[in-house]
């Protein structure tokens, strides 16, 4: 029977829920990395390594790794840095397995690669290289670097999103970068500004299965694009409202999204009216649901951030959520009925999965 | 661990805090060395529990801004001095959350 992983980064440490593929009972582990914020969680399944991205106010940036599913930790920053001179990297956001490599993207915005499994990082220059870098402006968690998507059959292709820079593209393997925000707004520059090149606050960037459509969901809306990034579409008609941070992708199905909207960037960023839903849309994003059923439905004052919700790759797929709050939410039917699995965690950064056979 | 080993040209005691002990098991909160500048003392440090030295020093390179390092009672910089002899408290500042 399938082992089912829920990976909790939180502001104070790492956790693991654990269930079996009934995902119905769940059990806790943790704290993880000496209490250290830990902004991304994940698991490289090809080699069974959990690593976790963080940073600590006192000491730096590092990649925490298990090679034992969180009995024994180490951590790493060595190659994790810019030239001397430089502002030095404060934190790792994100980080993502492929073919055996690891990248991390860190703040202030950088893209670093592993070829060791966490171990040594080398930095990944062209994107520092890019003629806008200079024009760059921080979101408020910074100027960091949270997606990074790949096309698992280029290797060549990688898409990144920093906040609030945009959405940026590689074909070369990182070393020519172009940005690809074309039909998202800006909603915070001048009138007459709010379709920039760059500068957009992409909030969480996601590959649909299968091809070559991306979602993201935006300071400034939710959008779909079907060509790799090169035009994007609002897809916001039909939800509460047009902010949010994560999205999640079907493991399978490109149709179908789930999305978290909040009430608005300057109303608290809490579900809307006190009462919390998970969107789902099975068409694209032409037409939403709102799944409620075992979710808070009054007094809820929570906001969901940008890497804290996920799907697994059972059938039906899972799908969970985190809240600032502390509180972690399942369900193991698509969305259709769901359950909070931990209840008192500190704030919730990022939740991912790992389903082992 | 060489704890000692290296004390004799000019000989300090770095002291070091559980926090940071904590993350590089088997490091002591006492550690004696031979280090002419707190740069040497990091490199030193860095050298027998290696990634030690990027939890103190940032790449600018400067001694992070949350990390104290203290020579003396004074607070110190990378190309501080230490005198022979004397013990460099390493200390995490205060910090909210």
């Amino acid at each position: 029977m399938a082992k089912v992983m829920v990976l909790i980064g939180t502001k104070k440490g790492a956790f693991i829920a654990e269930s079996d593929e009934a995902r119905k009972e769940w059990s806790l582990r943790g704290p993880f990395c000496n209490m250290w914020p830990i902004h991304h969680f994940i698991a490289d399944p090809a080699t069974g390594a959990l690593h976790g991205a963080g940073g600590n106010e006192w000491f730096g940036p590092a990649i925490w790794t298990s090679r034992d599913l969180g009995e024994t930790w180490t951590h790493s920053s060595q190659g994790l840095a810019y030239e001397a001179g430089k502002e030095p990297v404060a934190a790792a956001w994100s980080v993502a397995p492929r073919n055996g490599e690891l990248y991390a993207g860190v703040q202030p915005a950088g893209l670093f690669r592993s070829t060791d499994g966490g171990e040594t990082f080398e930095h990944i220059e062209g994107l520092q290289n890019h003629p806008t870098r200079p024009e760059w402006n921080p979101g408020g968690a910074g100027l960091i670097l949270h997606s990074i998507v790949f096309d698992p059959k280029d290797p060549e292709r990688i898409w990144i999103g920093i906040s609030s820079a945009g959405v940026f593209y590689t074909e070369d393997g990182g070393k020519t970068w172009e940005p690809r925000n074309k039909g998202t707004r800006a909603d915070f520059f001048p009138e007459d500004q709010r379709y920039p090149e760059f500068g957009q606050c992409v909030h969480n960037l996601v590959r649909a299965a299968g091809s070559d459509r991306l979602y993201q969901q935006n300071h400034c809306g939710m959008y779909r694009s079907d060509d790799a990034g090169q035009s994007w579409q609002s897809i916001e008609e039909g939800l509460p409202s047009d902010f949010g941070f994560p999205a999640g992708a079907h493991p399978r199905d490109p149709e179908t999204l789930f999305l978290i909207p909040l009430n608005g960037a300057e109303k608290g960023r809490f579900v809307p009216d006190g009462k919390a839903a998970v969107w789902r849309t099975r068409d694209g994003g032409r037409t939403w649901a709102d799944l409620r059923n075992g979710l808070p439905q009054e007094n809820a004052y929570f906001g969901v951030l940008r890497q804290a919700m996920a799907t697994d790759r059972l059938e039906p797929a899972g799908v969970y959520f985190g809240t600032g709050t502390g509180t972690l939410f399942a369900s193991a039917d698509e969305g259709e009925n769901w359950v909070s699995i931990a209840d008192h965690l500190p704030t919730i950064s990022s939740v991912e999965t790992y389903v082992i056979d | 661990m060489e704890i000692g080993h290296n004390s004799g040209d000019h000989p300090i005691v770095a002291r070091l805090q559980g926090v940071m002990v904590d993350l590089f098991p088997g490091a002591p909160r006492r550690v004696e060395m031979s280090a002419r500048t707190v740069a040497e003392m990091i490199d030193e440090l860095d050298r027998r529990w290696p990634g030690m030295g990027d939890r103190i020093r940032d790449t600018r390179p400067a001694i992070r801004k949350h990390m104290n390092v203290f020579v003396e009672g004074e607070r110190a910089r990378l190309e501080t001095e230490i005198p022979r002899g004397a013990e460099v408290f390493i200390i995490t500042a205060i910090s909210g959350g």
